[in-house]
Order: C-alpha cells, then sequence, then structure tokens
C-alpha cells in the first residue's frame, strides 16, 4: 500500500492505495464519489473522463497513487461551475441526456470544448466527441446542447 | 478489467529511475503517461511487476534546441505539441500528427517518449518521427547513447531498450523552410488505433527524403522506391504503391494491400500538394 495525498474537488484527502487501484475505483470506492462511470476500463470510452490538474483526463487507465499531489475534480465538483452550469441546463433542454451512463465524462469533455474552443463548429464538437461514447441517447442532443452553450458565451 | 498487482515506486530523477528498474530480477516497466501501458495492464496483457513512475521527472519535460535539432524530452505530452507549447521545427507536421492522436483526455496525459518505448505498430509518433529521421535518446546502466528511430523499433511492441533503459528524449531534426510533409491515417473512426498510416517527409535542401508505412504488423516500413518516386517529383497512384509494397515483399490480405496504398499514396499527395 501506498500513501498519497491530494485534492478531491477541493477538499484535502490522504489515503493508502494500492498501487494497481484506477483513479476511478479510488473516487467511486474510497470515496464514495460515485458520479464518475466506468464503462470500459481501458481509455475508449471517455465515461470516466475527470479532471486533473485542470485538464480533462481518464481516470480508468490512471493510477491513483500517480495522483498524489494532484488536483482531481470529479463531476460532483462542478456544482459551483458557470460552463458546467450552463451545460446541464443545455443537456437538459436539448435531450442531452437518456440513461446518463455517458454523461458525467460528456460533461467533463464538453466543458473543456467550450471552454478551450470557443469557435468549434459543429463538425469540431462532434470530432472532440469521438472519445466519449453515448450508445442509448445519440449524438444529436449532446451535440445540440454544447453548440448551443458555445454560442451563448459568444455571446 | 483490473490489472494483476504490482509494487510501485516514484523516481526521484532518471539516474533513480534507472537504478529502480535494475533493482530486481522481475519484469519491471517505466510509467510515463500510462496511456497505453495502463491499457495492456487492465487488459493483462502486461503484468509488470514493478512500475516506477518516471512522469513527473522535470528531466524529461525539457526541449532544446541544439545542431539541427529539437531534443523534446520524453515526457512531453501529445497535448503540449498538439497547442503548440512547445517549438515547431517540422513545419507543423508534429503539431498535426499530435492533434489526432487518440481523444483530448488521453493526449492530456500520454506522453510522445511513452508512446515510441511502447511501439505499438498503429501509434501515430513511431510512424512520424520515423519519416522526420528522429533519434531516440536513452538512458541506461551503461550511460546515456543515442539511437535512430530506424534502429530502434524493431518489430511490433519491440525496441532496443535494455531491461533498465528509459527513453529521455526524441531528437528531431529541424525541417529547411521548404521541405513539406504529408502525413495520413486511416481510422475507422476518430482517435482509434489506425489501419493504416503514410508518411512522407521531402526536404531536398537537406537531401533528405523518406515513406514510412505504419500500422502493419511490424515495425514502420521505409518505402524506398516511393521516397525516389517522390524525388523524381511524380505523383503517385494506388497501384504505384502497391507495386512498391510488392516489390519489397511487404504483401498484406487484400484489405491491407489497399488500405496501405492508399494511406502512402494520399500521404504523398498531401505532401506534393502542401
Amino acid at each position: 500500500m501506498t500513501e498519497i495525498s491530494l485534492t478531491i474537488n477541493g477538499a484535502p484527502v490522504t489515503a493508502s492505495v494500492e498501487p494497481r487501484t484506477s483513479l476511478a475505483d479510488f473516487v467511486r470506492d474510497g470515496q464514495r464519489l460515485t458520479g464518475t462511470h466506468l464503462g470500459c476500463e481501458h481509455g475508449v470510452c471517455g465515461a470516466c473522463t475527470v479532471e486533473i490538474d485542470g485538464e480533462p483526463m481518464r481516470s480508468c487507465i490512471t493510477y491513483a497513487v500517480s495522483c498524489d499531489g494532484a488536483a482531481v475534480t470529479t463531476i460532483e465538483g462542478f456544482d459551483d461551475d458557470a460552463a458546467m452550469e450552463d451545460l446541464r441546463q443545455a443537456f437538459t433542454e436539448n435531450h442531452g441526456l437518456q440513461c446518463g451512463y455517458c454523461t458525467p465524462g460528456m460533461l467533463v469533455t464538453a466543458r473543456d470544448i467550450v471552454r478551450r474552443l470557443p469557435d468549434a463548429d459543429e463538425k469540431r464538437v462532434r470530432l472532440e466527441l469521438s472519445g466519449n461514447l453515448c450508445r442509448c441517447t445519440g449524438y444529436v442532443g449532446i451535440v445540440r446542447a454544447i453548440l448551443s452553450v458555445l454560442e451563448k458565451r459568444r455571446g | 478489467m483490473k490489472p494483476a498487482r504490482f509494487d510501485y515506486a516514484r523516481a526521484s530523477d532518471v539516474a533513480d529511475a534507472v537504478r529502480l528498474l535494475g533493482s530486481t530480477d522481475g519484469f519491471n516497466k517505466p510509467l510515463g503517461g500510462g496511456m497505453s501501458l495502463g491499457p495492456m495492464m487492465n487488459l493483462r496483457l502486461a503484468q509488470p511487476d514493478l512500475v516506477v513512475e518516471v512522469r513527473r521527472l522535470d528531466a524529461l519535460k525539457t526541449v532544446a534546441e541544439e545542431d539541427g535539432h529539437l531534443a523534446v524530452g520524453a515526457g512531453i505530452t501529445h497535448s503540449a505539441i498538439e497547442d503548440g507549447r512547445i517549438p515547431e521545427v517540422t513545419n507543423g507536421m508534429m503539431r498535426f500528427v499530435a492533434g489526432q492522436i487518440a481523444y483530448r483526455a488521453v493526449r492530456n496525459r500520454g506522453t510522445i517518449g511513452g508512446s515510441i518505448a511502447h511501439a505499438d505498430p498503429a501509434a501515430d509518433w513511431p510512424t512520424a518521427l520515423r519519416a522526420l529521421g528522429a533519434e531516440v535518446a536513452i538512458d541506461g546502466p551503461d550511460g546515456a547513447r543515442i539511437v535512430p528511430l530506424a534502429d530502434f523499433q524493431l518489430a511490433a511492441f519491440t525496441v532496443a531498450l535494455e531491461p533498465a533503459d528509459i527513453v529521455t528524449a526524441l531528437r528531431v531534426p529541424r525541417l529547411s523552410p521548404a521541405a513539406r510533409w504529408g502525413y495520413y491515417k486511416i481510422c475507422r473512426k476518430p482517435g482509434e488505433f489506425a489501419d493504416s498510416i503514410g508518411a512522407v517527409v521531402h526536404d531536398p535542401e537537406r537531401d533528405f527524403t523518406n515513406v514510412v508505412l505504419g500500422a502493419t504488423d511490424g515495425a514502420p516500413l521505409d518505402v524506398a522506391a516511393l521516397a525516389e518516386a517522390v524525388k523524381g517529383g511524380g505523383t503517385v497512384e494506388i497501384d504505384d504503391a502497391k507495386a512498391a509494397l510488392a516489390a519489397q515483399g511487404a504483401v498484406f490480405d487484400d484489405y491491407g494491400n489497399q488500405i496501405h496504398a492508399v494511406a502512402l499514396s494520399r500521404a504523398i499527395k498531401g505532401a506534393l500538394a502542401s
């Protein structure tokens, strides 16, 4: 077991972890933050996407031990985030989710898109979403939701 | 989908990483971003005894312009290259390649050195950097050395690294201003591992022309006949590429022959059009 200290959603956490524990399992099972979902567990589906030190990353193929000292933000940590507030509203209005399994990862990726690529058009949004698989709602509503937030932010 | 148990150590510097990797006789692996090793471990295709984390080492994050080369630290992430956060010496080729690797959430953590050391045939850097004539800087128990990428990757997932060696940097030659490049990747879906990759670098001022085929079942292939065709200024159609591959004994199944010829001819057309 290895001791790690990091912040999760702004709160300091110190814990002892097995090296093979993924960050996703650590936040879900160790911290009871079950908003982070696990789909494929090999970095393809995007359901587990969280923010590590300000950038979206895959928590299923990132080990908790390698996050010692990091600032991790899971979907639960964006309650007061302005971009995420707009995205939540837009996902609701545009039918951007149905079963909700992909939604935490979709939202983390969507937030990255609207902040990093303010001029993104539909083609670019779809390209950026290629790393987040949705298999029930479909992408029409998700893309429309993200485009509406981009539009709003462009004023 | 959980990795087998392994021991973990975090190296304090490159020498410490080399020492730790050589400290036991087991299967010991350095861990950079872990974006390739992580999936392999989750699938239990890789079951290292000891994982030595090198991701945070400052020495692997340096970028230095040297005589005709840019030395890119092995720990530089794909997204840093994609975003232009390091100097661009390849007339935009490295930025273009970086932006197509997997997905942004993977590019934010995955590293150029890790990709080269892992040597997945379908990954981007082994083919792109080989086309550029890059070299690999390695540190190990016997000291530092530099190996041309063409001599580094021996087969799929097989490279000229001894068990306690680590890749410290990639030395990328600076292209002349008039140099042209082409890179064409065929994937079923953006970000997937490629079915084929064609990479072309044509730099007449330096008398350097390279045409490389990636995403085969082995190491990337230099296609010398097509490099000659590019030098001669001729166009390369799909059938020309098929013939060139066949002539050097690179024969695949029908789909492979077609997809590789298409990737090569499109990469060459892209280079000549740029």
